[in-house]
């Protein structure tokens, strides 16, 4: 059965079980809210979206009242407006003025509305939190509880969509405060750092350790892609600043996970900057020209990969035998065959094109094989595809698929 | 998978999970499970040898001895037969093969069954009556089942099951792998196999090969390539020269790693495109520099055969270049050098592309299940499931809907038949291997995360207290893993995640790495290295 309601004047028909506050929604008409959220069962715990209701008493919760037939809804009266403003001065009553330096300045539920309403910072003597900032040693999630408003999001969050349930509120009153299993370590808690919390917190209580200080919403762009671990696909908004990935943030509308992603997702990401990472083609002296080797050398356009470089850069050297920092450099005079030369493309890829070439017309295609990636896209595998078959003449091509 | 990840994760009554520790390989998948048994109340099964993160949801676990999926799978069919809970008009219309399927499941009584695997007989009628009240099931597999000699068994007893209980082709059903690496669906349907072009089109059979041929415009060989585990043997016989290889690592990710080395270092000239110097590095001849996801433009396809954008954000650090720029500048040389010859008017003869749409283009023509997976509808959102065999197809989230693709459904009824390698005298205890949620297979990318490697930062054992109070280890000692084929050391983590006699470790780390230990037996069929089953002894070290 449709229920017919009136908000604002307007007149409107939304399906029975809907709360006030999705029938003003789905009518383009805002409600502020701070403990609501659309993927999450709603409590009633902040106060902000209240409402007038014709002959009801006081104000309602819009976020938990139902529709019904023939309601009358005011969402801007004199006394909803009261409340929500009277409603925004307590929280700020027990909240830094820090603005300045938060991370989520400009992108904080609580400073919109504060904005919004006009409310002015009260200056008092009375009591604050002087909680510690950032007191778990987990290496993903920051925590600071100063800063957190009780709406019980990431409680829910971590309940309902994670489906953990490492977070609750200990204690009553002033004394409320937000604590992972029995007031422990999240970690010890069986956090498995997913980050949903977070993502899902509306002010900076808690944010994403790894992005501390390294820009603001607005100073990152937003580039949407799919997940490079595993094979569920999740989609997910890289943050970009100064050519440098900043942050993970997941997106509603990823259609495999919404704002799901696991700790690979979210916080794996850091790989892609790390000094490791090969910058130049590279090969082995044996294949080049000596005296054009000692020349390019010599003049500093080549370098030499030296054994030093080659151990630091070596995950299971680095691994089993300290940071290969202590190894002597080989002097350069030590050239052997074998040594890795970092040249330019042009000579790289000729080295391999002239070696390739002369090997297919000597042996044909039956000397050539080729491992394909389930790391590369389908398009690079397409290509290597046809490299193989159409190029090198042989369908030996094939990746770790079984493994 | 047959399914899509929402369908079964919303719709099925009973997910039957066998051989993935989902929370851990597919941590959103995992979420997702979760979510279906607490919030609507799907029944959970979960067969693993090893309590795992998942099985604490469960409202059943199987344990059962490694390699023993067949026996399990047989054990659960008997009983759904012997109540008469099969789906008779699924099987009447759909199937052929059940008399004999019934012949061999005949063979597996619960005892006989609790005999093989060591589940209590009670617990295997239940899962059946589980099974057959909450219907539509889907079930789920990953290494598992395929990591076996019996892999392919393996798979045909889960199809096997699900026909009985009539629960393919419908949402919340079928038989759903879980693909590993974010883009192993794709590399295979993009023809990253020896034996088939894009789209699964047989290298075997002459029509597709003609069509190739037109396209690419040169004579395509006739018969199959080699797999990865044949190439190494053929590189170590020198009968390949030659090996180009981008973006993997077998110095870790492949069975019998002494082995891998020998081939790799026999290998006349080894090509490798990488981000980081890896194992493999250090037998190569030439390295190019490559570009990480987010330094790249294109589409990967999930477990789920559904094909997203990958955008790119950065630039690659400093010369370092995209996958298809480093093998387009290879190709022009090559033709420039006489390497081949394509007929000038071949459509897609030459390597002129301007960009990634123009490699769009060329899968679209000549990949019928991706022919209409169009850059256009990519870019505007599109995240359609394959087969879509035009521009307006609206995708295929569930496959074998209305018949298979071979038409009917075929039972094929399989027997029990142990892994390669079991636990004797000398080498007494079981060694099963897998993954954590912090790393990815050699850890190249996951070692280099700071917080990633910080949450597991070296190689575990788990062994159960047992074992370790027999061979004097304590937890956190260093202890000498060895099989008939090399040793690791690595720490004892001692738990009962394990049961006695089975041990488990991952493959992530190079310096212990699991596959020194490993058994390169095969799946005849699938060339598959029985990576969960070999024999170990284990000593303090
Ligand atoms: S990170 Fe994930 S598991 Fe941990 S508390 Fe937050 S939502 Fe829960
Ligand atoms: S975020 Fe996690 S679950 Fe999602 S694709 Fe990446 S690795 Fe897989
Ligand atoms: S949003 Fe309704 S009470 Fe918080």
């Amino acid at each position: 059965m449709p229920i017919h309601l009136t908000i604002n004047d307007k007149a409107i028909t939304v399906p029975e079980g809907a709360t006030i506050l999705e029938a003003a929604g789905a009518n383009g008409i805002h409600i502020p809210t701070l403990c609501h959220h659309p993927d999450l069962t709603n409590v009633g715990a902040c106060r902000m979206c209240v409402v007038s209701v014709e002959r009801a008493r006081g104000v309602q919760t819009a976020c938990t009242t139902p529709a019904t037939e023939g309601m009358v809804v005011n969402t801007m009266s004199p006394a909803v407006v009261e409340t929500r403003k009277f409603v925004l001065e307590m929280l700020l009553t027990d909240h830094p003025n820090d603005c300045m330096t938060c991370e989520v300045n400009g992108d904080c539920e609580l400073q919109d509305l504060v904005y919004d309403y006009g409310v002015k910072w009260p200056e008092h003597n009375g009591r604050r939190h002087q909680y510690e900032i950032d007191p778990d040693p987990n290496p993903f999630i920051f925590i600071d509880r100063n800063k957190c408003i009780l709406c019980g999001r990431c409680i829910r969050t971590c309940d309902e969509i994670q489906n953990r349930s490492i977070w609750s509120f200990a204690n009553r009153g002033f004394e409320s405060k937000l604590v992972a299993g029995a007031d422990q370590l999240m970690l010890d808690a069986g956090c498995e750092s997913c980050g949903q919390c977070v993502a899902y917190c509306p002010v900076g209580a808690l944010f994403d350790k790894m992005s501390l200080g390294k820009g603001r919403a607005n100073q990152a762009e937003k580039v949407r892609t799919t997940c490079g671990y595993c094979g569920v696909g999740c989609n997910f908004d890289l943050n970009v600043r100064d050519g440098e990935i900043v942050r993970v943030t997941s997106a509603h509308d990823a259609p495999v996970n919404g704002m799901a992603l696991c700790v690979k997702g979210r916080y794996g990401y850091d790989y892609v900057n790390h000094p490791d990472r090969l910058t130049r083609p590279m090969v082995r002296v044996k294949w080049l020209d000596a005296e054009k080797v000692a020349e390019r050398v010599e003049s500093g356009q080549w370098t030499l990969f030296s054994e030093a470089e080659q151990r630091r850069a070596s995950l299971s050297y680095r691994r089993t035998s300290g940071d290969g920092k202590s190894v002597a450099p080989n002097p350069q005079s030590q050239i052997s065959a074998d040594t890795f030369v970092k040249t330019d493309w042009d000579t790289a890829l000729n080295v391999v094109a002239h070696k390739f070439t002369q090997v297919k017309k000597e042996l044909g295609g039956e000397a050539f094989a080729l491992f394909a990636s389930a790391k590369c896209t389908n398009e690079e595998n397409f290509i290597f595809n046809k490299f193989t078959r159409q190029m090198l003449a042989t369908h030996s091509i094939d990746h770790c698929a079984r493994l | 998978m047959t399914n899509s990840i929402a369908d079964i994760t919303e719709e099925s009554q009973c997910i039957f999970i066998i051989g993935s520790n989902t929370t851990e390989n597919h941590p959103v998948i995992g979420t997702k499970i979760r979510g279906a048994k607490r919030h609507r109340g799907a029944k959970l099964i979960v067969a693993d040898p090893r309590r795992i993160d998942i099985t604490d949801y469960a409202d059943l676990h199987l344990r059962h001895t490694p390699g023993t999926d067949i026996a399990l799978l047989n054990g659960l069919m008997h009983i759904i037969l012997r109540q008469g809970w099969q789906d008779d008009e699924f099987i009447t219309n759909r199937t052929e093969g059940f008399a004999e399927l019934k012949a061999v499941v005949e063979k597996y009584t619960p005892e006989v069954t609790s005999a093989i695997t060591g589940v209590p007989v009670a617990d295997i009628e239940l899962a059946a009556r589980m099974m057959a009240e909450n219907r539509p099931g889907a079930l789920i597999y990953a290494m598992g089942i395929t990591q076996h000699t019996t892999g392919v068994a393996n798979v045909m007893s889960c199809a096997n099951l699900q026909m009985l209980l009539g629960n393919m082709g419908k949402r919340g059903g079928g038989v759903n792998p879980l693909r590993g690496q974010n883009n192993v669906q794709g590399a295979c349907d993009l023809g990253g196999l020896p034996n088939v072009y894009p789209g699964y089109q047989k290298v075997t059979d002459a029509k597709v090969r003609e069509k190739f041929e037109k396209a690419w415009g040169v004579p395509q060989p006739d018969s199959v390539g080699l797999t990865v585990t044949e190439m190494l043997k053929a590189a170590e016989e020198g009968k390949v020269h030659c090996l180009y290889i981008i973006g993997e690592n077998p110095m870790t990710s492949d069975p019998d790693l002494n082995h891998v080395r020998f081939s790799l270092q026999k290998t006349e000239f080894i090509v490798l495109q990488e981000l980081f110097f890896s194992e493999t590095a250090q037998f190569a001849d030439v390295i190019f520099p490559a570009a990480s996801f987010a330094e790249k433009e294109g589409t990967f396809t999930n477990t789920e055969r559904r094909i997203q954008r990958l955008r790119k954000a950065i630039d690659p650090p400093g010369e370092a270049k995209e996958d298809t720029w480093i093998m387009f500048q290879l190709a022009k040389r090559m033709l420039a050098l006489g390497a081949a010859t394509p007929d000038p008017e071949a459509p897609y003869g030459d390597w002129e592309y301007r960009d990634v749409t123009d490699i769009e283009e060329e899968i679209n023509a000549l990949t019928p299940i991706y022919a209409g997976v169009t850059w256009e509808r990519l870019e505007a959102g599109e995240a359609l499931h394959w087969p879509v065999p035009s521009p307006d197809h609206p995708g295929t989230p569930i496959l074998h809907t209305r018949q298979f693709s071979r038409g009917k459904g075929l039972f094929v009824g399989m027997d029990h038949v142990p892994p390669a390698e079991l636990p004797d005298e000398e080498y007494p205890l079981m060694l099963t291997t897998g993954r954590v949620i912090y790393h990815w297979h050699g850890g190249e990318m996951t070692h280099r995360a700071r917080g990633l490697e910080a949450m597991y930062p070296e190689a575990l054992v788990e062994i159960h207290p047992k074992d370790a109070r027999k061979a004097h280890i304590s937890d956190g000692d260093l202890m000498k893993v060895a099989s008939r084929r090399g040793e690791i050391l690595a720490k004892a983590q001692i738990t009962d995640r394990v049961e006695p006699g089975l041990i488990f470790t991952t493959f992530h780390f190079a310096e212990s790495a699991a596959n020194f230990l490993t058994n390169p037996a095969l799946d005849p069929q699938a060339k598959i290295p029985e990576y969960k089953v070999c024999a170990v002894k284990v000593e303090k070290a």
